[in-house]
Order: structure tokens, then C-alpha cells, then sequence
């Protein structure tokens, strides 16, 4: 539990310091502080059990099914890392304190911090792979905000969506890698995975697991070529460099490499791919570190270079290598975070950190100087510091290779020539900052800064020095303890000491240390050489290029294939529809079996009709009228072919639908010029004419099959038997629509009102302007007398057919649906016959109730159903006697019929009267298809 | 017979008759009323899900006519999880609208809860027709409200969205007429029994049939390439229409769970052989042209839609990777990604309207008004609709590569593709975030409003539920797994439906 807390408290504690921003920045940076102390104290409480390696654990399942568990460990790698990561994180936060500038959001900063912080613990206390990952990304995500956290200057948002971004794709692969391995072994709790590392090794996927979490670990410790990501990241502020690149973050990538490799190191693989890529990294780290001019841009670069010795170290991974590189994880980390304070410590007081513009800041700085020329000694591998051991252990370990790699003596020429870059670079850091002749003016003039930020760098030096001094005392448990959770071999015994005889080591070291004083003389005649002559491959510019171009590219490819055209939309449905269901047919179509068909020349006469007014529609397209115009003759034709059929209920429907549908949309047209653009004759012609032809091919063949083959249906039968003595009525089609299946016409109706909803908000949210005023008679001239008296007298009469549709629905021809459209059709033929204002003004109905009461009355049918106990529209109906009008039946179903009825006159009038308000074409042009210009 | 099971659709459909019965009544009752409503229906929702979690699928015939003949709603695990999801989408939606939208147009609260009535009857019905029926109805209420606020880039895009949509509602008819051909049934379960006795002829028929019906609800999930009508459609919206529509996709990806998943079988023979591929295949091809889209797109509603899209891709490439463990994962991601996108078109309007005339192009503007809260919220988002740690988005994600481990034909693709996908969207994101929230111009003249409290709290109950299915992704994994195991049991689905049907005459 309470290493939980280790991992939470800087976590929830990150809401501290900017709440505390309320009492001043103080109390901020005081908060901070105590959360950093408090978790430092939980963490402390559990050193000694740690450190006697009964280390503690904590395991709560967070999501089973996944094998993700909270399980946190503290074994010996994860207490020195979380030492680390606590201790520096103490000084970071001292020294943040005096560093940041007064505009700076302090409270905010902190917060970053302190979450970054957390995420960190988690990625080092981490027992559960997955967990890790989860971690991890949260690494990747603070690391994000703090490298922006000066966002309004381009180079910190560029530094910090680059590291997000390399980092975050090697996270996914980890991800990846992590899921493929936990797979694999059947879990992702570290422990069992070490266990189980015989298995792992010669299963098939260890090899695509191990490259995918490499990666995720190579991408995070800026390996190369992955390593350009880190001197961008320099744009953060300078306690976050320190602490991102000392301690943390880019050590996560070797903590995850140490962590892994009791599970998955030892194979040829594992040395080849790692301590090559370590090998390289320090390699090219190092040299570009020679050249830089930027001082934190000068560390970022050692960072790396450092980081490729470790990662190359557990490579080679014998218990030695491992034992070289966990110590120089420790003393990498003091002398490198002191080293980037005191590079931040020149930035924050001279005002510059370019090579070019420093020196002899010595008795300038004389606090300082000193602490930063003693880390700097420490990184260059002098002795008697810290970084002298470590490095003198590394070298040894590359004359113990495991397995063969080139003639013997390639490899510790590589790791002499690594050394000798690293005091080439250390001394131009020390020498050309803090020695030689001081320029005539600094941006700033410097002074010391406060003690805040002295004292952290004092005491990590200490820590180099003292290591140095007694590296069996300080280093060596620790050590001892976090290599053991690092490697599968046993490893006991370890021991440092500052003199360890003349060995092979001991001259390669002198080689280097010689070398790299000379190379430092001779940079004044290289560097510039590399600067303007020859251009080094970037990266970084290589990063940027690619996402621009793919930015784009996706732009170019948009404009192309999704370019905002109906044309194009619909030409693909059309396409994908073919292919998806003309493949199986080709599949799956069985033989053709030719059968003499008795066909009715009558029938082939209204076909040929038929297709001949589809011509006629589409030749004439352009002008919309009589286009429209043939549609309802088409229309016509279609109610004659169900007359023909013996479906007079679907003829009489169809009419009527034909005769409102074509009014209505007459009225719409109203809203586009009369005659349409005519089009570019083009390929896409050529598209649409292969697309139609195979959507023809298809749905022809299909319904071919239904003829064919007609389906015997026993809900058919059921309707027909079910008809009369179960839903009371003789005419199946009307019993259909409002019992058996009375629930779809109940959707319909509600769609029709819908419709007209959605029309009238439409119209209104269009904005038009209305040219309906509401004259009190007719306009004599506007509309002829005629019609207006005929229209008139036909009302009633269209009224009582309209109701002897209604009432004979159930048993004959009819319903309530025909009715509403003949009733409507009657309402329609007077606004047509004496204008919209004069009927209207007669006859004021308001659309949305009656829609609405529509709907309302077809559903209460079925609700009232629900309070006699039955499910929800049970019909219910009775036949009574009456005198002279004989046998009468009144069923639910009337009800119902009734409300589809009210909707649909509600509905047709509403969009009706809302189209013929809007002004003509001519006047207004509220919507150019761009479609039309194809 | 639990009459419960109608409350997801009477309820809508009763407020929406009170709201147009009194049309000239204030708008402070509609809203009211319509809250009120939304709140009921999902209070429902929540009810009939711990029915349905807790025992057999619940069948309701409606008129009493017995199934295969009548209409049939069948409340299962799937049905009570859309139900659900919608629920609360629709509440934050319903919630936002109320604070101004609503009354920037006609007729919202009504075509609101008519939309919210369809996608219900949709997720319940157990009949094809009415599932169409259904469709027609969450179809023609969302052109409505795709409209709503008027404007000629709305129109533009409503048009394309209505011209598309349609022409999918005709190819959802010959599907409809092919399964009526092929089967003589409409009827779900009765359809899923018709095809294991089929006829060859007739299996041709229903073979092509669920083809059609495949291409149809590819339409709606907007798989590429039928995604046109989806990015200029949720670019354009009202925000509290967008954060809506943010289940619209599901629909689509539902009726292929239901459809094909169920009734047809994805990896039975009723269907052609390679219909698992072809998911697997347009997932990937979704994801990545999604993700792709969203990277070049110039304003942070369209970069979301294109986002939308992606999601989609993965949610279907999981559907085809087939068995219990890929579909809960579909699930999960399914649920995640509605949440998560209803969320953010949300949150992108409030960074809209605080950018001035930048509104949500990606470019330097001045900076909001709440830029804590509002960049604090987007990086939330961002992460969750990245899939990235701690969220819903990275459990959902990290499930769906957990369940291709069982397919080692085909995993290193799903890898290579889910985890691109993501690094375009992490990308993307980041550079939308950057540009946004650090990349600031002068501020304006006069600072625009900060957001209150009712349009900030849809924001968070989404973001909440988002962090709780992570929080609790142990359980609701598990509870998709049941999900996922009813919903692919067709002879389970056969059985109760035509057995224990309640139709009584």
C-alpha cells in the first residue's frame, strides 16, 4: 500500500501548486516541495526491508481480462531508480524554484512536474508489463507538456510534439510488443515472464515481441537513429532538461531494457541488436556532441552518447556488463543532472548558453564554475570520480564479448574511440565555458545565482565525488542489488575500487583521455569544416519534412477522392455495391436453367410504356417541369401495373401518393432555376454508364432469382387465415397495416410528421423571405374562377369519398392512409384554385397539433391495449346490428386508421403551405450545387 | 410480457407529441419537459439493462401477434447496451441544446426525442422491417436536426447527408425485399432458422441479401469508402447534434453485430466465406484513411469527424476478427468511442466560440477564455480519443490487440495497422493541441464569454464516463463479454424468440 502512495501522492499532489499560486509562488514551490518530501518519506520507510532484498509488493487486478494488474514491486532496480527519480526530483524542484522566470505560470510548472514524477514511479515500481505501458505513455504525455511549457515560443512546440511523437510511436510498438509477449508467455507480471524465460526464448513470436519493446525502449532513450528527438527537447526549461535527461525520462528506456532482460536477454538477438544499437548511439552521440555550439544541445547530445553505453553494456549482458551499466545509470544520472543545472545556471545568469559567446566565466562564477568543471571531469571518465569507475568497467566488459563480433579488437577500438569523443566533448564543455579568455560582453552581466540553485548542483557533485572516493561503500550495495533484479545470471560479490591495477582497461582509458584532450585542441579547425561544409543528415529536419508532406498529402488525397461531390459519393456506393454483392453472386449463382415463361403481351406493352417514360424523364432532366411531369406519368403507369397485378389497395395508394408527391415537388422546384447547368460531356460519363449497367446486372439477376424461385411464405398464410377472425377484417392489405404490422405503420406515420417537421425548420432556418401576405378574396386575376368554383364544389364530395375510403378501409379497398392523401388532394386543390393567403385565411388549421394529435391518437390505441392487460396495439373489435344500415363494425383499429389519417393531412398541408410561401426562383437564389458545375 | 420494453420509444414519442400539441407554449416548458423525458427514458434504458444483464433476451410482441408473423422487440444484452449508451449521450446532448441551442431553430426538442424514439426502437426491434421503419425514423428526425440553426454551410452539408442516406434506404429496401424473396420471413430469429434449411437457390438469395444488408450498414457505420456523407455532416452540426450523432455510426455497426453477427453468422456459410475478411480489410482500410483524413483536415470539428471515422474502422476490424473476446472488445471500443467523440464535438464548440473569428480552424488565434479548463479538457479528450493511457480509449485498444493474438495469420497486420493508426492520431492531435491552446495571436478586441457551468457539466458527465469504464474496465470488459456471447449465440437467440415469444392468440 504504501508503495502505492509513493506512486499517488505526487500524482494527486500535482493539484497542489496551483491551488497554492492563491498565497503566492512560495507557497507553491513550498507545496511542491512537501509533496516531493512526503513521497520521498513514504518511499524511505521502505528502504531497509529493501534494501535486506525482502523489497515490498503491492498487487490489486484492475482489468483481468486483459491481465492487467496494479502490481508494484520494489526490488533493487526499482529502489535505486526510484531513489533516483525521488532524490533529484527533490533538487529539480529546489532548483526550479529560483530558475523560473516571474512570468512563468509556477504553479502549473510544478504541476507537470509532480505528474511526471508520478508517472515515472509507476514506470520504475512497475511489476505487471502492462501496467509499465500504461505508465509509460503517461511518461510520454507530461514529458510532452513540460517540453512545451514555454508553448508560445515555435521551437518548444516543435521540441515537444517531435519527443511525443518518437516517443509515443515507440510506445505503441512497446504496447504491441508487450501484448505479443504476455501472449506468449500467458502473462504480463514481470516476475513469471523471467521465470519463463527458457520458453520465451524459443517461441516464434520472441523475436517480433523483443523487436517491438526494443523499440519502445530505443525510442525513449533517444537510440539511434531515433536519437534526434533530444536535442530538440532542450527547448524546455532547464530543470526540466535536467531531470527528463539526467535521471528519467530517457532513462526509462534502460530502465525497461534492465528490467526485461532476466525475461528476455542471452540470445544472440538480444547482443547484436542491443549492444549495436548502444554501440552506434555512443558512437554517434558522442561525435555530434563535438560539434555542438549549443551547451544544453552539448549534453543532450552526451546524454545520448551515455545512454548508448548503458543500453550497450546490457547488451552484452554478462553479470559484469550488467553490473557496469547499473552503475553508470547512477553516475550518470549525479553528474549529469548537476551538469545541465549548472549549463542552466550560465543560460539563467549570462543570458546566452552558445559556445561561441562564453568563457572565462571562472571568476565570474566561482561557485559554480568549479562544481561544473568537477562533473564535467566526472563525464569524461576522470579519475577519481564516479564516472572514471563506470567507465573503466565498460571498457573491460568489451574484451568479454559472449558472442563474436568482427576481429577481437573492434569493438574496444569502437568503445576507446566512444571515450576518447566523450573527453573530447567534456573539455570543450568545461574549457570553452568556464576557462579561456572571457568575451568582451554578455548578454546578461553574470552573476551568481540564488543559493537555490547553487546547492542542488553542490550536492550532486558531492555525490560524484564521493562515489568516486568510496565506491565500494556507496556504490557498490546498490549496485549489487539493482544488477541482480537486472540479469537471469546470478551476481554476488560485487566490488569497486578506484585503483584496480595495470589493465588493458586502464590504457584504453589513457588512449582516450590523451585523445580527447588533442581532439578538443584541434576543434577549432574541424568544427566549422562539419558546420558549413559538410551537411550532416538531419533527422530532425528528415522528422519534419515527413510530416508535412504527410500533412499534405492527406490534404491532396482529400481533394481527390473526397473531394465533397455527390458524384463521387454516390459513383462509390454504386461501385462497392456491385462488387459486394456481384462477387457472390458469381460465387454462389447456381446454374442457368431456362424455363418457358407465359408472358402477357399486354404486360410487355406496358413495360416498354413504362421504360420509354423513364427515357422521356431522363432525356428532358434539364428542365425540371416536364421532367417531373413524365415522373408522374411513370408514377401513373406504376399504379396501372398493380391494377393489373390485383393489388388495387397498392394502385389506389399509389395514385395518391403520385398526385401530392408531384404537387409538392413542383412547389420545391420553385427553389432552383428552371432549367438545370448543362454538363461537360467527360469521362465520369463513362463511370456512371459502367457503374449503372452493373447495378442493372446485378439487381436484375437478383430479382430474377426471386422469380424464379418465389417464396412460399408461411406468415402469408397466416395473414390470410388470420385476417378476418383475427384482426376483423376482410381486407388483408389494411389488416396488415394496422394489426398484424400496425407497429411500422405507427414508424411511418411518425416519419411522414417528422418529414414536415423537417421541412418547416428547414424553410424557416433558411431564412427566406416570405412574399405571402393574407388577402381576404381571392386574386381574380392570379387564379381562375372556374377552378376555384369547381375546386370548391368538389370538396365536400372529395370529403365524403375520402371518408368512404376511411370507413370501408378495413374490409375493402381503402384506409385510413388513402383517405388522408384524398382528403389532403381535395385541401391542396383549393389553396392550387384561390391561393395559399384566401384558403388559408378560411380554413385555419394548425399543422403541428394536428400532426402531433395524429401520432397521439395512434399510439393511445395501442397504449389503452396495455391497460385491458394486453401487449401494446392488440386490436380489438366488434361487429354490432343496426337497424337499416345493417351489420356495423367498430374495431381499435379505426382509431389508429384515424390518427395516420390526422397525421397525414397534418403533415402533406404543413409542407405544402411552407413551399408555396417561398418567392420564386428568380428573386432568390439560396442554394448553388456545385454538384451541377461537374 | 414486461411493457417496460416500450418505454425507450414511447417515452420520446409522447414528449414529442406534447412539445408539437403546444407548439406556442414557451420554450422553458419544452425544455423541461423534454429534460424530464430524456431523463425518464434513460432511466429506463438503465432499468431494462439490469433485467437484460441479469437473465434470458425478453421478447415483446406487439398487437399479441405471435412471432415470426407479428413485430417482435427483443430486449437482449446487445439491445440494453446500446440502449444505455444512448441514453446518456443523448441526456449530455439534450442538456447542452437547453442552454441556447434549442432555440435557434424550429421544432428541436420534438425532433429530438423523435431521433432518440428511432435509435431505441432500432437497438430493440427483432423484426428487419421495422428495423428499416426505425431507421427511416432516426434517418428523417436527424436531417431535421442537421439542419437545425440554419445556414448555408449546413444546408449544403444536410443536402449531401439526406441525397446519400437515401440512396442507402433504397438498397435497405431490395435488401429487405431479397430477405422477404429468400426466406418468406422478416422476423430475425426466424430468418436466422430459415437460413441453416435454406434451399441453394434460396441461400443464393439470402446470401446476396446479407451482402446488401452488409453494404448497408456499412453505409451508416460510414466505412470507407461509403464514408462521404459523415465529415462535412458532423463538421457542419449544431454541437448538441454532432455530440449525437456520435452514436449514428454505432447504429450501423449494431445492425452488423445483429445482423451478421447473429442472425446470419459471420462465420457460418449463410454468408459468403469471406465476409469476416472484408470487415477485417474495410476496418483497416477505415482506420487508417480516417485517421489519414484527420490529419490534413484544417479545423478541429472536421479533424474530429475524420477521427470518427477511424474509430469506426477499428471497432469493425475488431467485429472481424471474430470470437467472443474480438467482439467485446468491438464493444467496449464501440461505447468508449461514442462517449469520448460526443464529448469533444461538445468541448470544440466551446473552444470555437472562445477563439473569436478563428473559430475552430488550426491555426494561431487569440487565446480562450478558459484556457485551464478548456486545455485541461482537450488534453483529456485527446488522450482518450488517441487511445493513450489512462483511458477508456487505450483499455479499448489494448483489448482489441489482445484479442488479435488469437488470429497469428493475421495479427501482425492488425498490429501494424491499429498501432499506426494510433501515431496518426497521436500526431494529429498534438498538432491540433499545440496550434490551439499554445500557438496564441492577439486577443481580441473583447474577450469572448467564458463557458457556464450547464454547457461545461454535458462535458464532464461524458469525460467522467469515460474515466469510469477505464476506472472500472475490469468489470465492464467482463460484462461485454456476456454481452458478446449472447449476442453471437444464434440458436439461444432462435429458441427464446420463437418459443418463449409472450404472442398469445
Amino acid at each position: 500500500m504504501t508503495l502505492l502512495l509513493v506512486i499517488l501522492i505526487p500524482l494527486l499532489g500535482a493539484m497542489l501548486p496551483p491551488l497554492m499560486m492563491r498565497w503566492g509562488r512560495g507557497a507553491s514551490a513550498g507545496s511542491a516541495i512537501l509533496v516531493t518530501l512526503a513521497a520521498l518519506g513514504a518511499w524511505g520507510s521502505m528502504v531497509p526491508a529493501a534494501l535486506r532484498g525482502e523489497g515490498a509488493t503491492f498487487k490489486l487486478p484492475w482489468i483481468p481480462a486483459l491481465g492487467l494488474n496494479l502490481s508494484l514491486t520494489l526490488d533493487g532496480l526499482a529502489l535505486l531508480f526510484s531513489g533516483l527519480i525521488l532524490g533529484i526530483g527533490l533538487l529539480v524542484v529546489l532548483y526550479a524554484k529560483d530558475y523560473l522566470y516571474k512570468s512563468d505560470p509556477m504553479g502549473r510548472f510544478f504541476a507537470y512536474l509532480l505528474l511526471f514524477m508520478g508517472a515515472m514511479l509507476g514506470v520504475v515500481l512497475s511489476a505487471n508489463l502492462l501496467l509499465t505501458v500504461v505508465f509509460w505513455e503517461l511518461t510520454s504525455i507530461t514529458s510532452f507538456l513540460l517540453i512545451g511549457f514555454w508553448g508560445h515560443r515555435a521551437d518548444a512546440r516543435r521540441g515537444a510534439r517531435m519527443a511525443l511523437t518518437i516517443t509515443g510511436l515507440g510506445g505503441l510498438c512497446f504496447l504491441g510488443g508487450a501484448l505479443l509477449l504476455g501472449h506468449l508467455a500467458g502473462t504480463f507480471e514481470i516476475a513469471e515472464l523471467t521465470s519463463l524465460r527458457d520458453s520465451t526464448l524459443s517461441h516464434g513470436w520472441y523475436v517480433p515481441a523483443l523487436v517491438l519493446i526494443l523499440l519502445g525502449a530505443f525510442t525513449k532513450s533517444a537510440q539511434f537513429p531515433f536519437q534526434f528527438w533530444l536535442p530538440q527537447a532542450m527547448a524546455a526549461p532547464t530543470p526540466v532538461s535536467s531531470y527528463l535527461h539526467s535521471a528519467t525520462m530517457v532513462k526509462a528506456g534502460v530502465f525497461l531494457i534492465a528490467r526485461l532482460h532476466p525475461a528476455l536477454g542471452g540470445s544472440e538477438v538480444w547482443f547484436y541488436l542491443v549492444g549495436g544499437v548502444g554501440l552506434a548511439t555512443l558512437l554517434v552521440g558522442a561525435f555530434l556532441a563535438n560539434l555542438a555550439y549549443d551547451l544544453k544541445g552539448l549534453l543532450a547530445y552526451s546524454t545520448v552518447s551515455h545512454l548508448g553505453l548503458i543500453v550497450a553494456l546490457l547488451g552484452i549482458g554478462t553479470q559484469y556488463a550488467v553490473v557496469a551499466a547499473i552503475f553508470h545509470i547512477l553516475n550518470h544520472a549525479l553528474f549529469k543532472a548537476s551538469l545541465f543545472m549548472s549549463a542552466g545556471i550560465v543560460d539563467h545568469q549570462a543570458g546566452t548558453r552558445d559556445l561561441r559567446s562564453l568563457g572565462g566565466l571562472w571568476r565570474l562564477l566561482p561557485f559554480t564554475a568549479p562544481l561544473a568543471l568537477i562533473a564535467a571531469a566526472a563525464m569524461a571518465g576522470l579519475p577519481p570520480l564516479n564516472g572514471f569507475l563506470s567507465k573503466e568497467l565498460f571498457l573491460e566488459q568489451t574484451l568479454e564479448l559472449p558472442f563474436a563480433a568482427g576481429p577481437w579488437w573492434l569493438v574496444p577500438a569502437l568503445a576507446t574511440l566512444g571515450a576518447l569523443l566523450s573527453m573530447g566533448y567534456a573539455v570543450r564543455f568545461g574549457v570553452n565555458t568556464f576557462l579561456g579568455p572571457q568575451p568582451k560582453t554578455f548578454p546578461k552581466p553574470p552573476i551568481e545565482p540564488p543559493w537555490g540553485m547553487r546547492i542542488p548542483v553542490a550536492l550532486l557533485v558531492a555525490g560524484c565525488v564521493a562515489i568516486g572516493l568510496l565506491p565500494d561503500l556507496l556504490g557498490a550495495p546498490i549496485v549489487e542489488l539493482a544488477a541482480a533484479a537486472s540479469s537471469y545470471l546470478e551476481v554476488e560479490g560485487v566490488h569497486f575500487a578506484l585503483w584496480h591495477g595495470f589493465t588493458p582497461a586502464l590504457l584504453m582509458s589513457g588512449i582516450a583521455i590523451v585523445g580527447g584532450v588533442g581532439l578538443w585542441y584541434l576543434q577549432r579547425w574541424f568544427v566549422p569544416v562539419f558546420d558549413q561544409s559538410i551537411p550532416l543528415p538531419s533527422g530532425e529536419r528528415l522528422f519534419r519534412a515527413t510530416i508535412a508532406g504527410l500533412v499534405d498529402l492527406s490534404r491532396s488525397a482529400k481533394r481527390a477522392f473526397h473531394p465533397g461531390k455527390l458524384q463521387t459519393a454516390i459513383a462509390w456506393m454504386i461501385l462497392s455495391v456491385v462488387l459486394l454483392v456481384g462477387s457472390a453472386l458469381l460465387v454462389k449463382l447456381p446454374r442457368w436453367t431456362p424455363s418457358p415463361a407465359d408472358i402477357d403481351p399486354s404486360l410487355l406493352g406496358g413495360v416498354a410504356l413504362l421504360l420509354l417514360a423513364i427515357g422521356a424523364a431522363l432525356y428532358f432532366h434539364r428542365r425540371r417541369a416536364v421532367s417531373l411531369a413524365i415522373l408522374g406519368a411513370v408514377g401513373l403507369l406504376l399504379s396501372m401495373g398493380f391494377v393489373y397485378l390485383s393489388a388495387p389497395d397498392l394502385a389506389l395508394t399509389q395514385l395518391s401518393v403520385e398526385v401530392s408527391t408531384i404537387v409538392l415537388m413542383l412547389l420545391a422546384l420553385h427553389l432552383l432555376p428552371a432549367q438545370s447547368v448543362k454538363e461537360r460531356v467527360g469521362l465520369h460519363h463513362l463511370r456512371d454508364g459502367v457503374l449503372a449497367l452493373g447495378a442493372a446486372v446485378v439487381v436484375g439477376t437478383l430479382t430474377w432469382l426471386l422469380l424464379i424461385d418465389p417464396p412460399t411464405s408461411a406468415t402469408s398464410a397466416y395473414y390470410l387465415a388470420q385476417s378476418k377472425p383475427g384482426g376483423g377484417g376482410t381486407n388483408v392489405v389494411n389488416v396488415i397495416l394496422v394489426d398484424f404490422r400496425g407497429f411500422d405503420t405507427f414508424g411511418e406515420v411518425i416519419v411522414l410528421g417528422i418529414a414536415a417537421l423537417g421541412v418547416y425548420a428547414m424553410l424557416f432556418g433558411m431564412g427566406l423571405p416570405t412574399r405571402w401576405t393574407r388577402p381576404e378574396t381571392p386574386d381574380e386575376s392570379a387564379y381562375p374562377l372556374m377552378l376555384g368554383v369547381v375546386a370548391r364544389v368538389l370538396l365536400p364530395l372529395a370529403l365524403v369519398v375520402g371518408i368512404y375510403l376511411f370507413l370501408r378501409g378495413h374490409n375493402e379497398p381503402g384506409g385510413g392512409f388513402v383517405a388522408g392523401l384524398v382528403f389532403s388532394a381535395a385541401i391542396i386543390l383549393q389553396y392550387l384554385a384561390s391561393g395559399i393567403g384566401w384558403t388559408q385565411h378560411k380554413m385555419n388549421i394548425p399543422f403541428h397539433p394536428l400532426i402531433a394529435l395524429g401520432i397521439f391518437v395512434a399510439g393511445l390505441t395501442g397504449v389503452i391495449a396495455i391497460a385491458f392487460g394486453q401487449p401494446f396495439l392488440r386490436s380489438w373489435f366488434e361487429y354490432y346490428h343496426v337497424p337499416i344500415l345493417g351489420e356495423i363494425e367498430l374495431a381499435s383499429a379505426m382509431a389508429f386508421d384515424l390518427g395516420v389519417t390526422l397525421t397525414v393531412v397534418g403533415g402533406l398541408l404543413m409542407v405544402l403551405v411552407n413551399l408555396s410561401k417561398l418567392p420564386r426562383s428568380t428573386s432568390v437564389r439560396p442554394l448553388t450545387l456545385a454538384e451541377e458545375e461537374d | 410480457m414486461n411493457h417496460l420494453i416500450l418505454a425507450p420509444i414511447l417515452i420520446p414519442a409522447l414528449s414529442a407529441v406534447i412539445v408539437l400539441l403546444t407548439a406556442r407554449a414557451d420554450l422553458r416548458l419544452h425544455r423541461s419537459l423534454s429534460l424530464l423525458a430524456m431523463l425518464l427514458s434513460c432511466s429506463a434504458s438503465i432499468a431494462l439493462a439490469y433485467s437484460a444483464f441479469s437473465g434470458a433476451p425478453q421478447v415483446y410482441a406487439m398487437g399479441g401477434w405471435p412471432p415470426p408473423h407479428g413485430i417482435v422487440f427483443v430486449l437482449d444484452r446487445l439491445s440494453a447496451t446500446m440502449l444505455v449508451l444512448l441514453g446518456v449521450l443523448g441526456l449530455a446532448a439534450l442538456l447542452y441544446a437547453s442552454q441556447g441551442w434549442d432555440a435557434r431553430g424550429k421544432n428541436f426538442h420534438a425532433l429530438f426525442h423523435f431521433q432518440i424514439m428511432g435509435l431505441n426502437g432500432a437497438f430493440l426491434t427483432g423484426d428487419l422491417f421495422n428495423l428499416f421503419v426505425c431507421f427511416e425514423i432516426l434517418l428523417i428526425a436527424s436531417y431535421g436536426l442537421l439542419l437545425h440553426g440554419g445556414g448555408q454551410e449546413r444546408l449544403r452539408a444536410g443536402l449531401h447527408y439526406v441525397i446519400l442516406n437515401l440512396v442507402g434506404s433504397a438498397f435497405f429496401v431490395i435488401g429487405l425485399a431479397l430477405v422477404y424473396g429468400g426466406s418468406g420471413t422478416l422476423n430475425m430469429a426466424e430468418l436466422a432458422r430459415k437460413l441453416t434449411v435454406a434451399s441453394p437457390a434460396e441461400g443464393v438469395v439470402l446470401t446476396a441479401a446479407g451482402l446488401m444488408l452488409l453494404f448497408v450498414f456499412s453505409i451508416k457505420a460510414a466505412a470507407v469508402p461509403l464514408q462521404f456523407w459523415l465529415p462535412a455532416a458532423y463538421a457542419n452540426a449544431a454541437a448538441p447534434v454532432a455530440c449525437l450523432f456520435a452514436i449514428m455510426t454505432k447504429v450501423g455497426l449494431y445492425g452488423i453485430l445483429r445482423i451478421h453477427g447473429l442472425v446470419y453468422g459471420l462465420d457460418s456459410p449463410h454468408i459468403v466465406r469471406y465476409a469476416p475478411f472484408l470487415l477485417l480489410v474495410g476496418g483497416a482500410v477505415t482506420l487508417l484513411v480516417g485517421a489519414f483524413g484527420a490529419l490534413g483536415s484544417r479545423g478541429l470539428r472536421e479533424l474530429l469527424a475524420w477521427l470518427v471515422i477511424s474509430s469506426v474502422g477499428t471497432a469493425l476490424l475488431a467485429i472481424g476478427l471474430l470470437g467472443t473476446e474480438a467482439t467485446a472488445a468491438a464493444l467496449y471500443y464501440m461505447v468508449h468511442s461514442t462517449l469520448a467523440a460526443g464529448a469533444m464535438f461538445l468541448l470544440a464548440e466551446l473552444i470555437r466560440e472562445q477563439r473569436g473569428s478563428t473559430g475552430d480552424l488550426l491555426r494561431p488565434g487569440p487565446n480562450v477564455t478558459q484556457p485551464t479548463l478548456l486545455g485541461g479538457l482537450f488534453l483529456l479528450g485527446a488522450l482518450t480519443v488517441a487511445g493513450l493511457p489512462p483511458t477508456s480509449g487505450f483499455i479499448g485498444k489494448a483489448a482489441v490487440l489482445a484479442s488479435a493474438t488469437h488470429r497469428p495469420e493475421v495479427v501482425a497486420t492488425v498490429y501494424a495497422v491499429v498501432l499506426l493508426g494510433g501515431l496518426i492520431g497521436l500526431v494529429t492531435l498534438s498538432r491540433a493541441g499545440s496550434v490551439l491552446f499554445w500557438n496564441l495571436g492577439p486577443s481580441p478586441d473583447i474577450q469572448p464569454r467564458a463557458a457556464g457551468v450547464g454547457r461545461v457539466l454535458p462535458v464532464l458527465l461524458l469525460f467522467g464516463l469515460t474515466l469510469g469504464m477505464s476506472a472500472g474496465g475490469g468489470p465492464l470488459l467482463e460484462l461485454m463479454t456476456g454481452v458478446a456471447a449472447q449476442a453471437t449465440d444464434t440458436s439461444s437467440y432462435i429458441d427464446v424468440v420463437l418459443r418463449d415469444s409472450g404472442g398469445h392468440r
